[in-house]
């Protein structure tokens, strides 16, 4: 879908640059020939599309449980369900930035907000039918759960920082906060490394999936270490040529 | 051997009546087939008929309702065939349990390899209501059809040198194509806890012969311990001097104890035993309070007098 709004919105002026000798020439020919006007207006559309998709499981939960779907242990399975839907909108809102600095496409942190508000909103629903729908309410029996399962405080330690990244993420917060806010906001990177290890904890011995899961996030991690790598030999590579003006 | 019975299940309450109709027919089928010449002859078609209305033995401290047999039936641990509960249900099908043998040996004064129906022939059924928690953190109720191991070991005659007794599953590398654990999967009992009067063989559950994803055609059922001691499809039961190495022992020594008994104050190091789902409960339903062995303390807490639980976990 993207790629074909892209190719869309893109292919003309991008031919264009092709034949065109004159470097300078060609790239103001190509940002005039962009069609700016139709790639935003896809681009809203794009944004509402993803807006209703990321609904759909949660959709396909209720349609589940009015069917009675969920198997022998129905509140474990919807739970489950929950968690990992929450997982993937993480993952997939991590995999926003390497892909915007693959593909040099300015939009997207948009998106990167939205699936990380869909993250955190998946995330509650976790948090909430193990208090309400599994625990009943029950505090006493939930406080003894939670601290005597270590693989549920990797989940409470990553809920909080999303919960918290979700809190400050609209626009006038982010003002606000100034530099501190990117400070807050890389703890999805430890957060994210709960998540994992909130899913392998709890698991007999079935780790395929979390395994899968655990792949796509080294990756995504990787990127991010990778770029800091450069940016760091880039900046030793310049400590050099100082020092020598001022010697 | 009726041990202590508060108040009886209706066996309405157990068995679906259509379910005995059902039931019904296909035993009529069997005999007009063993009647026309055929060979099916199993110790079940002609046991089965019996097990309607077996004395029951039901020690659990309130009554209690057993879960739904659909339920039972489509929600097992089942690791030699897949790690989904919900899968083995049909992937334990492929298991061949006509004929089945069973070798009772080791430490014994007259060691035995049984068929099944021999093996049968000799015991009383009994219908035991036990609850069962799996350390995974659910639990339900099962009608089993048994008799206490007890009066199998008595056949062998065991020596005053056996103080284990190890189990032995079926190991059918054709059907069975899950690999995690080191196949055949072990099982091991002290032997005081192996002879004790809960400790019970199982050929059946809710009046029927037990379904294979549940066991078949031979389990044990130890209702204090967590299920994963009950070991289903028994081939061999060995008595031995020292304390065997049991399956999930073997895997994580430091999470699966060899005495494995239901405690919720000794959690599991990753997760909480203190409750458990019961299956077959509604959405906001609370979880219920795991007991001490599994309610079953006032038979068996004398068998751990002066064990440290936390230790001995």
């Amino acid at each position: 879908m993207l790629l074909l709004i892209l190719r869309e919105s893109l292919n003309k002026p991008l031919q264009r640059l092709c034949s065109n000798s004159n470097a300078f020439k060609s790239l103001q020919l190509y940002l005039s020939d962009v069609n700016w006007k139709l790639l935003f207006y896809k681009c809203c559309k794009l944004r509402s599309l993803c807006i209703t998709a990321s609904l759909i499981p949660l959709f396909w939960i209720i349609i589940d449980i009015l069917f009675d779907n969920l198997g022998g242990n129905p509140i474990q399975a919807l739970h489950i369900r929950l968690g990992d839907w929450s997982m993937r909108f993480l993952w997939v809102t991590l995999a926003i930035t390497p892909i915007q600095k693959i593909t040099r496409w300015p939009g997207m942190s948009n998106y990167r907000q939205l699936f990380g508000l869909y993250a955190f909103f998946y995330a509650s629903l976790h948090v909430l039918s193990y208090i309400w729908i599994d625990h009943a309410l029950v505090w006493p029996m939930i406080v003894t759960d939670v601290a005597e399962s270590s693989y549920i405080w990797f989940g409470v330690f990553a809920y909080i920082i999303i919960l918290l990244l979700a809190i400050t993420s609209p626009k006038s917060a982010k003002k606000r906060m100034g530099k501190a806010w990117k400070k807050l906001h890389r703890f999805i990177y430890p957060a994210a490394i709960a998540v994992i290890i909130h899913y392998f904890w709890q698991l007999k011995g079935n780790l395929l999936e979390p395994v899968f899961y655990a792949i796509l996030i080294f990756i995504l991690l990787a990127f991010r270490v990778a770029v800091w790598y450069k940016n760091r030999q880039l900046s030793r590579l310049m400590i050099p040529k100082g020092r020598e003006i001022e010697d | 051997m009726i041990i202590k019975t508060k108040k009886t299940i209706a066996s309405s309450e157990i068995t679906d009546p259509h379910l005995f109709k059902q039931r019904r027919e296909i035993i009529k089928a069997l005999l007009a087939s063993a009647v026309s010449g055929s060979s099916i002859s199993s110790a079940f078609a002609a046991r089965e008929p019996d097990w309607k209305g077996l004395p029951k033995v039901d020690v659990l401290s309130k009554t209690e309702i057993p879960t739904p047999i659909k339920l039972v039936k489509n929600y097992t641990n089942y690791y030699e065939f897949t790690l989904n509960k919900e899968d083995s249900s049909h992937l334990a099908q492929s298991l061949k349990i006509d004929p089945w043998s069973v070798e009772i040996s080791g430490e014994v004064e007259n060691p035995l390899t049984l068929q099944l129906d021999d093996l049968l022939k000799p015991q009383t059924l009994q219908e035991y209501v036990y609850r069962l928690r799996c350390v995974e953190g659910w639990s339900m109720v099962v009608p089993w059809v048994g008799f206490p191991l007890a009066s199998l070991l008595k056949r062998v005659k065991p020596l005053s040198t056996a103080k284990f007794v190890k189990f032995t599953s079926a190991h059918q590398p054709e059907a069975m194509h899950n690999t995690m654990l080191e196949w055949p999967y072990v099982e091991g009992l002290r032997i005081d806890e192996a002879v004790h009067p809960l400790t019970i063989l199982a050929v059946g559950m809710y009046g029927e012969t037990l379904p294979k994803q549940n066991g078949a055609p031979l389990r044990l059922v130890v209702p204090w311990k967590y299920g994963f001691k009950s070991i289903k499809a028994i081939v061999k039961i060995e008595l031995l001097k020292n304390a065997p190495i049991t399956t999930w022992n073997k895997y994580a020594g430091n999470e699966y104890g060899f005495y494995a008994n239901v405690n919720p104050k000794v959690p599991h190091p990753r997760w909480s035993q203190n409750s458990e789902r019961q299956i077959g409960s509604r959405f906001f339903t609370a979880r219920r309070q795991t007991e001490l062995f599994n309610g079953y303390g006032e038979q068996v807490a004398s068998l751990y007098r002066d064990m440290d639980l936390v230790h001995f976990f």
